[in-house]
């Protein structure tokens, strides 16, 4: 994609109008892949409520673009969209260094639990302190339960895929646990937590809408991760670990660091989204505060293969088809677990074409 | 507590763990079947959700339990012809297809429930018990292992057959030859591809069983989500119990015991610790036991990749 420049030439502007045209050109072939997907799966998925007796054009109109009514309902979508954005750009360096963390969603509720720790002591703080802080304690604490998989896999060799979905359940329980005693707001009849005090909460954007400056957050940081991934040595020490852990340790890279690295990063991604839940949008802590955005966001982060820069698309892509899924549910009673279907659906298509494509690649 | 009544709780708790083992076992041993032939799926979940569902909506309909467990299987392998489709003959990466299916799985039986079984709110008559004479009414044992339903008798069949098969059996070395070295099964002129796709099927097959067990056999209703995890626990068991279905028959007894534990002491008035930490108990446990037991050198060496001939 890079191209090595030798020569030197007096005039560089053609030289780099080619070379945008060439990325442009290549970024139109990778959106190809993940493009063909997602119609694939929105055919099935309108398949699907067709047989079921459902209306199966509703797939594209409402799911698609049902939730773009007003600005008020694209600011709704983006709103979902931080979370995934979040968890799939993270979720893209872990793939990347093949650490298959499927926890992000226990990581999501750590990182929830500790804003709301911070979020709801520390009365007096000014805001430019608090919101802060509530985010760096959701990431830290998103990267420790991260961490601890991480750990048990480089000393135990214990597979991570069974340790963060195990600890998936234990963040659940603790979180039920939480908000049902020792953290539960005893004047209110649901079990949830106190509220956030007000200079912890993540700032609005604009002041009558939910949506706040996690977007900007994710966005910035999921750029952030691109950069690190491809410029950076350590990036390239992942990547080289991720695809073939012998030459990394045949060539000096410490394996067992880059793999802490890697869960600790998607980690920290994940709690900052479990922080924004609390501190931007809910205010408290609730036993069901995630949707299942940590499991999502694997969807994001296949469908953006592994590249945190088209993270950011996949993620508000699908984010508004949860909000379309949301409307159908609304108009036409369609159950809004079609969402999961599409996600899985989703992933097969895209691995599938990817793997044929790379056939092609092959034989000719 | 005194003496008798310590003895009754321990018999109710055995046979409670053997109960809730079941699933597991049947899962566990399937799930062996498929490593051992190297194929990675970690698509259990879903395919024990997809179970659960297909053998509550038999029997929803036809009102015959070993219908419904028959379409459990069916409706797993079903499952499994997906994953085996896309990771042996498509060649894509095991997790990420297991991934999906576990996704898949969770969204269809949820996505069908909702629109065809919530709103009724029945349930199906489940399989009853069936004592055995005589060794029924030893005190104690017989309350703990013989009076339990046709399909938890059958774990200890599915065990000693599922082992017969696997190194007893011609089968059932090419098999794990698969799993091994496949590129010399390749050679002395088998497919690897379909000992691969027999191994998925069977796993499969016996992970749906293992998921109507719970709607059949141990609850009376469908609900989303059903086997809360047990797919992957089934994934511990079987490093645990080192690619061996008698193994993976005790393993899963002992993960029983700590659901059996959980649900017996939640109903226990004079316990202090929250029921949250009960609850958490087999996950721990199941982080648990991948620390402790390092099985990494009885896995199949080529677990997890797709077979490439050259």
């Amino acid at each position: 994609m890079e191209q090595v420049n030798q020569g030197v030439r007096e005039n560089v502007y053609p030289q780099a109008a080619q070379a945008f045209g060439r990325t442009l050109r290549q970024a139109v072939i990778n959106a190809a892949t993940p493009a063909a997907a997602v119609l694939v799966a929105l055919a099935c998925g309108a398949a699907l409520l067709w047989l079921n007796g459902f209306d199966g054009s509703d797939v594209v109109t409402v799911m698609i673009f049902g939730s773009f009514q007003d600005m008020r309902s694209v600011g709704e979508i983006l709103l979902k969209a931080t979370p995934l954005i979040l968890i799939g750009a993270g979720l893209c360096v872990a793939f990347r260094c093949s650490i298959w963390n499927i926890g992000a969603e226990g990581q999501l509720y750590a990182g929830a639990i500790a804003a709301t720790l911070v979020g709801t002591n520390f009365d007096g703080l000014s805001v430019w302190v608090h919101a802060p802080l509530v985010m760096l304690a959701g990431a830290l604490a998103g990267a420790a339960w991260a961490g601890i998989a991480g750990y048990l896999k480089v000393r135990f060799q214990a597979s991570e895929i069974v340790t963060t979905i195990m600890l998936n359940y234990i963040a659940l329980i603790l979180t039920s646990y939480l908000v049902t005693g020792p953290m539960r707001d005893a004047s209110a009849a649901y079990p949830q937590s106190a509220r956030l005090i007000r200079e912890a909460w993540t700032p609005r954007i604009v002041s009558d809408m939910r949506l706040h400056i996690g977007i900007i957050v994710a966005v910035v940081l999921a750029v952030a991760l691109y950069i690190f991934l491809q410029r950076s040595s350590r990036g390239f020490s992942l990547r080289v670990v991720g695809l073939n852990p012998y030459a990394a340790r045949y060539a000096g890279m410490q394996v067992a660091r880059n793999v802490m690295i890697a869960m600790c990063i998607s980690g920290a991604m994940a709690g900052l989204a479990g922080a924004f839940e609390v501190a931007g949008v809910t205010h408290r802590l609730y036993q069901n505060i995630s949707p299942g955005y940590g499991f999502e966001g694997i969807a994001v982060a296949l469908l953006a293969g592994n590249n945190p820069l088209a993270a950011i698309v996949s993620g508000g892509l699908f984010a508004t088809l949860r909000s379309g899924s949301e409307v159908l549910q609304i108009t036409s009673q369609v159950p809004q677990v079609l969402v999961l279907i599409i996600q899985g659906i989703v992933i097969l298509s895209v691995v599938a074409f990817t793997r044929l494509r790379d056939i092609r690649r092959i034989v000719a | 507590m005194d003496d008798m009544m310590f003895l009754t709780f321990l018999a109710t708790l055995a046979g409670a763990a053997w109960r809730l083992a079941t699933p597991l076992i049947f899962a566990s041993i399937g799930e062996i079947f498929s490593e051992r032939a190297g194929v990675l799926n970690i698509g259990l979940e879903g395919t024990m959700l997809v179970g659960a569902f297909c053998g509550f909506a038999a029997a929803f309909a036809t009102g015959s339990i070993p219908l419904g467990l028959l379409a459990g299987i069916a409706g797993g392998m079903l499952f499994g012809a997906i994953f085996a489709f896309f990771t042996i003959t498509i060649k894509a990466d095991q997790i990420v297809v297991g991934a999906a299916l576990n996704l898949l799985g969770m969204g269809l039986t949820a996505f069908l429930f909702r629109t065809y079984y919530v709103s009724t709110g029945k349930g199906i008559e489940i399989a009853q018990p069936v004592q055995i004479p005589f060794l029924s009414d030893i005190p104690f044992l017989g309350e703990a292992f013989f009076r339990q339903n046709l399909i938890v008798y059958s774990t200890v069949l599915v065990a000693i057959l599922a082992s017969l098969v696997l190194f007893r059996t011609s089968f059932g070395l090419t098999l794990r030859a698969v799993g091994e070295h496949p590129k010399a099964v390749d050679v002395a002129g088998r497919d690897v591809a379909s000992y691969r796709y027999a191994a998925v099927l069977v796993g499969t097959g016996l992970a749906g069983l293992g998921g109507a067990f719970l709607t059949l056999g141990h609850s009376n209703q469908f609900v989303e989500g059903i086997t809360s995890g047990r797919g992957f626990i089934a994934l511990a068991v079987v490093v645990f119990a080192r690619w061996s279905p008698i193994g993976a028959f005790f393993v899963s007894l002992l993960f029983g015991l700590f659901y059996a534990l959980q649900l017996m002491l939640q109903a226990q008035a004079s316990i202090v610790v929250p029921y949250q930490v009960l609850q958490a108990l087999p996950y721990i446990m199941t982080i648990v036991t991948l620390v402790v037991v390092r099985g990494k050198g009885a896995a199949p060496s080529k677990l997890g990749q797709p077979y490439e001939m050259r």
